[in-house]
């Protein structure tokens, strides 16, 4: 584990979730779209603490989580373009993300849906005798949701191999936690269900691996869940390809700020100053990730639509 | 003759109790969550035992937190366990409709048919003794409404063996409602491992002259009321729905191109309930046959009150049907009175807000 190899991966997110918002407006990218571009340390730090076999469960927000995980890009890409090859054949849009094969399990869009989904994943991973740990990442307004305390209290009881990650971006939509949560630690809630909790810098990379790793540790050890909070922030709007600031929800100066905060600049001048990665050898990564995303982009742009029969398939097993 | 399986005389909730322990014996993959799923009125006797014989990792107490266990029964049907997952009343798993149907009902669809949900999610619903407006309703339709569940109904303890482990067996999420006045009726149950399909009703008693359609607790006032018509020269045709979703309507329709007529009883409320969508189909699959419009019963546009001094009509009966029979049929007065007045005879003094003697069978 390399802060190279998550750099790599980080900018490999910005860069796809980047020609997203770039080609969004040709209007061939049909469904939401929701951008996790600046909160990519939080999705690869804690991805690259898992096991493939680990199962991770994740919201409106994944395509970072799911490329993160391992999750195939062009079968990403083909989803949000609405065509046949998508992960979901096209029934599921940007929202529903995932690949079993990569133990991206799960993306659903109503918040805090996914977390006793993940939880469900540890009861039966006990049940059957493997040592899979399973993983919700979550965004700050699901601990407001009652299946947060419900799958954490459920959880602790069994002692059940769960981390719950939450991705702290400050805001639900335009609204600010301060409007919605009292000023109390968000780790506090997990600690009033005897639930160890960690609160870390969502921006780098390598202290949210750290901290995730040992929460994976611990579960799989049998010692139950743990709760993860990482700070971060959304740059751009909350569902779109755009920026906001103007609409007034929030102030430049905070965007700024936390913009000069990037993860993935931050990573980059790390390497450089260690001599872990040169100018050269970093503008070569990007050409060889950009020409990767638009290799994806090119199939899921030329892949055909699902026909509207295959509309009713699927409805039961 | 043919050889019959061996079969005994059993209730409505030895046959639920019977299918869990066979569907445990059989899959280790099969497990129990409820509150107070082996407490000791075990989820009215249909339980009992069982977390004994299969241990507490297998008969897993929950919290009262019903969303919250309802996603952990579906994370863990995603990973291949057959979860059972039992609510003492219907009204509690509205906390757990989010799940129901957001997760449960859609995981398949939108995976593309990659991710399965083989859950079970056992529904009492009832009435009488005052239990109210917040512990006697009959939500079927609302579930029923939702593409992706299958919803059953069974009415003979024959049936809710076969169909809970069919259920059980089902690579789907299926909601298998129970009426309480049937955990106690009695009927006849083979023994061992079978299944009732989860697709299929079922003509309990052929009939040239009318069709009456309910389930569960209504399909035995269809039953009370089939007997007494065929004393006024009316041979009614008795169909036990038995399955809400996927609704099976062709049998019904085909009885209808016989009898031209059509009477439809609802557990629950008569807008928006399972018959209107019985009466629906039929309409549109035989509407040339049809001799009069069918008729829904079901419960009135208000909540379930307490007393007994309401619940007067609230519920429809044997009764009920005999009349709306009558208003197809156009039969006169006389007839219908003697209908009633042996339907009187049958039922006798029978309190209206508990389950009289008729409904313990053996069916």
């Amino acid at each position: 584990m390399s802060l190279r190899s998550f750099y790599e991966d980080m900018l490999f997110i910005r860069l796809a979730e980047e020609t997203i918002a770039r080609r969004y407006a040709e209007q061939e990218m049909r469904c939401p779209v929701h951008l996790s571009v600046g909160q990519e340390a939080v999705a690869v730090g804690a991805c690259r603490a898992l096991r493939r076999t680990d199962k991770l469960f994740s919201t409106h927000r994944c395509h970072a989580h799911y490329l993160a995980k391992g999750g195939d890009l062009k079968a990403m890409m083909a989803e949000i373009y609405g065509k046949a090859a998508g992960c979901c054949g096209g029934r599921g849009g940007s929202m529903h993300l995932f690949d079993p094969a990569a133990g991206m399990e799960l993306s659903v869009p109503i918040v805090g849906s996914s977390i006793p989904l993940a939880v469900g994943a540890a009861l039966a991973a006990r049940q059957r005798g493997r040592d899979d740990v399973a993983v919700p990442i979550v965004g700050d307004a699901a601990v407001e949701e009652g299946v947060f305390h419900e799958s954490l209290n459920f959880a602790r009881h069994h002692r059940l191999p769960v981390v719950v990650v939450c991705e702290n971006n400050l805001f639900s939509i335009y609204t600010p936690l301060a409007d919605r949560q009292p000023g109390r630690p968000l780790a506090d809630l997990a600690r009033a269900h005897d639930v160890p909790a960690v609160h870390g810098d969502g921006n780098d990379v390598m202290a949210v691996h750290d901290a995730t790793a040992e929460a994976v540790d611990r579960a799989r050890r049998g010692d139950g869940p743990t709760f993860l909070v990482f700070d971060t922030y959304r740059w751009r709007e909350h569902c779109g390809p755009n920026y906001d600031n103007h609409l007034g929800y929030r102030t430049e100066e905070e965007f700024e700020a936390w913009r000069r905060r990037c993860p993935v600049a931050a990573a980059r001048r790390a390497l450089i100053a260690d001599g872990a990665l040169t100018e050269d050898e970093d503008g070569a990564l990007t050409e060889t990730l950009a020409a990767r995303i638009d290799a994806a982009f090119a199939f899921a742009v030329e892949a055909p639509l699902p026909t509207p029969e295959t509309a009713e398939t699927h409805v039961y097993a | 003759m043919r050889d019959q399986p061996a079969s005994r005389v059993a209730s409505f909730a030895e046959a639920v109790r019977e299918a869990l322990t066979i569907a445990m014996e059989r899959d280790p993959a099969v497990f129990l969550m409820g509150e107070g799923i082996a407490d000791p009125a075990s989820f009215f006797g249909t339980t009992k035992g069982l977390g004994e014989r299969f241990g507490a990792d297998r008969a897993v107490e929950i919290p009262v937190a019903e969303n919250g266990m309802m996603g952990v029964a579906i994370g863990a049907a995603l990973m291949g366990q057959r979860p059972v997952l039992s609510f003492h009343r219907i009204e509690f798993v509205l906390l757990a409709i989010e799940q129901l149907f957001n997760n449960a009902a859609k995981c398949h669809y939108v995976s593309n048919g990659r991710h399965h949900v083989p859950l079970v999610v056992r529904l009492i619903i009832g009435r009488g003794w005052g239990q109210g407006p917040e512990h006697s309703q009959s939500l079927e339709s609302v579930f029923g409404h939702v593409p992706g569940l299958k919803v059953v109904m069974p009415t003979l303890p024959h049936d809710a063996k076969g169909m809970l482990l069919a259920a059980i067996e089902d690579d789907n999420p299926v909601v298998f409602i129970e009426h309480r006045w049937l955990h106690s009726t009695q009927g006849r149950l083979p023994d061992g491992h079978y299944t009732v399909p989860l697709s299929e009703s079922v003509v309990r008693r052929p009939g040239r002259d009318i069709t009456l359609v309910g389930t569960a607790q209504a399909h035995l006032e269809c039953m009370r009321a089939a007997e007494v018509l065929d004393r006024i020269g009316v041979s009614a045709e008795v169909i036990d729905l038995r399955v809400v979703r996927p609704l099976d309507a062709g049998p019904i329709a085909e009885s209808v191109r016989e009898t031209g007529h059509l009477v439809t009883v609802d557990t629950g409320w008569r807008t928006y309930g399972v018959g209107a969508e019985v009466c629906a189909r039929v309409t549109e699959a035989a509407w040339g046959a049809l001799k009069s419009a069918p008729v829904r019963l079901g419960l009135p546009d208000h909540p379930t009150p307490s007393s007994r001094g309401m619940v007067p009509g609230f519920y429809p009966d044997a009764a009920g049907v005999v009349v709306a029979a009558a208003r197809c049929l156009s039969l006169g007065d006389d007839k219908v009175a003697a209908a009633q007045g042996r339907l009187r005879e049958m039922i006798g003094d029978q309190p209206i807000d508990t389950p009289d003697a008729f409904f313990k069978g053996p069916f």
